[in-house]
């Protein structure tokens, strides 16, 4: 059984298309038949940051109007073994994507082995963002901290459990927190908001947190996704987050300026 | 709905000497299934000896649904007067048919319409000493209760319960609205920033209330609100509101309740 989880956030610009790239390729890695599908039509940024823009024959539009099928539209990623691509159209609108056309292409992927497909939506809640998350058995809600993104993460969550197709059978879409672009320097000083603050005021399961880090800029423009570059701390944080979406115990880190102080103590007391 | 709509804080220059509002009580129904003059009385004798308490000038609906018999003979004045010689006051008929309408216009009875009825136990045996009766909203069946597109998959309304009362165990959230009409509203969660929950009857939040909350909406200035950490936008009951600046000068983040003495809403913190 594949299992839909959709990466959305209300708010644009907070890091959806870096958080779909990067746990896409995670997952993959971990030997989990993969595909990552891009549904902000009309502005492709998928391929880009994924690095296969040059290799875009037939997208997900041409394959939901029958103009393509799956085998031609998918592009296999050159650095995960697992992963697929399903890029969106530059050049049709959002009405393109209907509710069947869009079952019938992930019944078409589950039924061709995937076992995660990723849905990256884009910003808004419009029909867009509702036709992304509409199927989708699990949420990564993406926010930034800062109250706009948050509130409008909390939109979206209401949106999800009253307007998904989980939702109108009765149950819950599975939903977990991402905390992007997190700088624990401007946290201490009051200018954005806590971990905690945002746990609090989201009330749902924490994913992660990903650091703020001019490495995913670079990974972007290279068309890296930023979870290979195993160097750098958003990295290694996209890494955790992966292993935790997978049900592994993963401690959080990257919360806090003196982080390492904080384990010492820790360590030392359990001891 | 008339949610903010009494909210004149001061009445208006030429005093007028009375104003309509909506009320919303529970009325007991009195379910009657035959009858015959000595039976009836013997009975209803024996119920009021067994809840005193209940039997105390208390408003009932005469109601025939599962009358056997032919009601249009029914001696309504005899019976009526039985009822009122044991503490019951009959005060409308629902279910009967025009013959017993006409004798009920002699005896200024008021005839309610006929409509759902919720299942009933018998009151007096559920708890005979302090009886609650049962809650059939006379606004309930006159009006079209409306409701608002509440987080419906959240929502659990048992079927054996005495009062309407609605119970969310998930987080309410930006954008979403949840109403209980006729009852109380129960939230075992957090009410966001964004979101508005509103009842007929009082409204208990086991969360922070950060959204917007109207208790007695349909002018009930008895009902309350409780929050276990008032952080709210809006808080109002039977139309009497405050908002965030004036809330935010006492208890604010504090557990609180929410009441009205006379057309001032007090904030009082729960010990
Ligand atoms: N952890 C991070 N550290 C620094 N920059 C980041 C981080 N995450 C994302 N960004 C940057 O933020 C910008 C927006 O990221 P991204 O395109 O992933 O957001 P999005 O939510 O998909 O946007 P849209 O709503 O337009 O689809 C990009 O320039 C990206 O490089
Ligand atoms: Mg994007």
């Amino acid at each position: 059984m594949a299992k839909i989880i959709v990466v959305t956030s209300g708010k644009g610009g907070v890091g959806k298309t870096t958080t779909s790239a990067a746990i896409s390729s995670g997952i993959a890695m971990r030997g989990h038949k993969t595909v990552v599908i891009d549904f902000d039509i009309g502005l492709r940024n998928l391929d880009i940051i994924m690095n296969c823009e040059r290799r875009v024959v037939y997208d997900f539009v041409n394959v939901i109007n029958g103009e393509a099928n799956l085998r031609q539209a998918l592009i296999k990623d050159k650095r995960a073994e697992n992963l697929y691509i399903l890029p969106a159209s530059q050049t049709r609108d959002k009405d393109a994507l209907t509710v069947e056309g869009v079952e019938r292409i992930l019944n078409e992927l589950a039924a061709d082995g995937f076992e995660y497909i990723i849905c990256d939506s884009p910003a808004g809640i419009e029909h867009g963002a509702f036709m992304a998350m509409y199927f989708a058995d699990m949420a990564i809600v993406v926010a930034n901290p800062e109250v706009s993104s948050v509130r409008d993460s909390d939109r979206i969550l209401g949106i999800l459990q009253s307007k998904s197709r989980r939702a109108e059978r009765g149950e819950r879409v599975e939903e977990c927190l991402l905390l992007t672009r997190y700088n624990p320097e401007r946290v201490a000083k009051g200018e954005m908001l806590g971990v905690t603050d945002v746990e609090e005021i989201l009330a749902t399961k924490l994913l992660g947190v990903i650091p703020e880090s001019e490495t995913v800029l670079k990974a972007s423009n290279q068309g890296i996704p930023v979870i290979h570059d195993i160097e750098s701390p958003a990295g290694q944080a996209y890494s955790d987050a992966v292993g935790r979406l997978l049900g592994e115990e993963v401690e959080h880190r990257f919360m806090s300026v003196e982080q390492k102080g904080l384990f010492k103590r820790l360590f030392r007391r359990s001891a | 709905m008339p949610l903010l709509k009494s909210l004149s804080k001061k009445p208006s220059a030429s005093k007028s000497a009375f104003r309509l509002k909506g009320g919303l009580f529970p009325l007991t129904l009195l379910e009657i299934s035959h009858y015959e003059r000595a039976d009836f009385e013997q009975q209803l004798t024996n119920k009021a000896a067994e809840a005193p308490i209940f039997f105390n000038q208390t408003p009932v609906v005469l109601s025939f649904e599962e009358f056997d018999g032919d009601i249009s003979t029914l001696p309504l004045g005899e019976l009526v007067n039985i009822c009122k010689a044991q503490g019951l006051l009959p005060v409308a008929l629902r279910n009967s048919n025009t013959e017993l309408q006409t004798q009920a216009k002699h005896i200024d009875l008021a005839i309610m319409p006929v409509g759902r009825v919720k299942p009933s136990k018998d009151v007096t045996e559920a708890e005979p000493e302090t009886a609650p009766p049962e809650n059939t909203s006379v606004a309930e069946k006159n009006e079209d209760t409306d409701e608002p597109n509440a987080a419906r998959s959240a929502e659990a309304r048992s079927e054996f319960s005495h009062s309407p009362t609605k119970t969310v165990t998930t987080p309410i959230r930006s954008g979403q609205q949840v109403y209980a009409p006729g009852g109380d509203l129960i939230i075992m969660a957090s009410v966001s920033a964004g979101a508005e929950v509103l009842a007929d009857g009082n409204i208990h939040i086991y969360g922070a209330l950060r959204g917007r909350a109207l208790a007695g909406v349909r002018g009930d200035t008895s009902a309350r609100i409780f929050c276990q950490s008032l952080e709210a936008e809006l808080v109002s009951i039977a139309g009497n509101f405050k908002v965030d600046e004036d809330l935010r000068k006492d208890h604010w983040k504090s557990a609180v309740q929410a009441s009205l003495d006379e057309h001032t809403l007090c904030i009082t913190p729960l010990v």
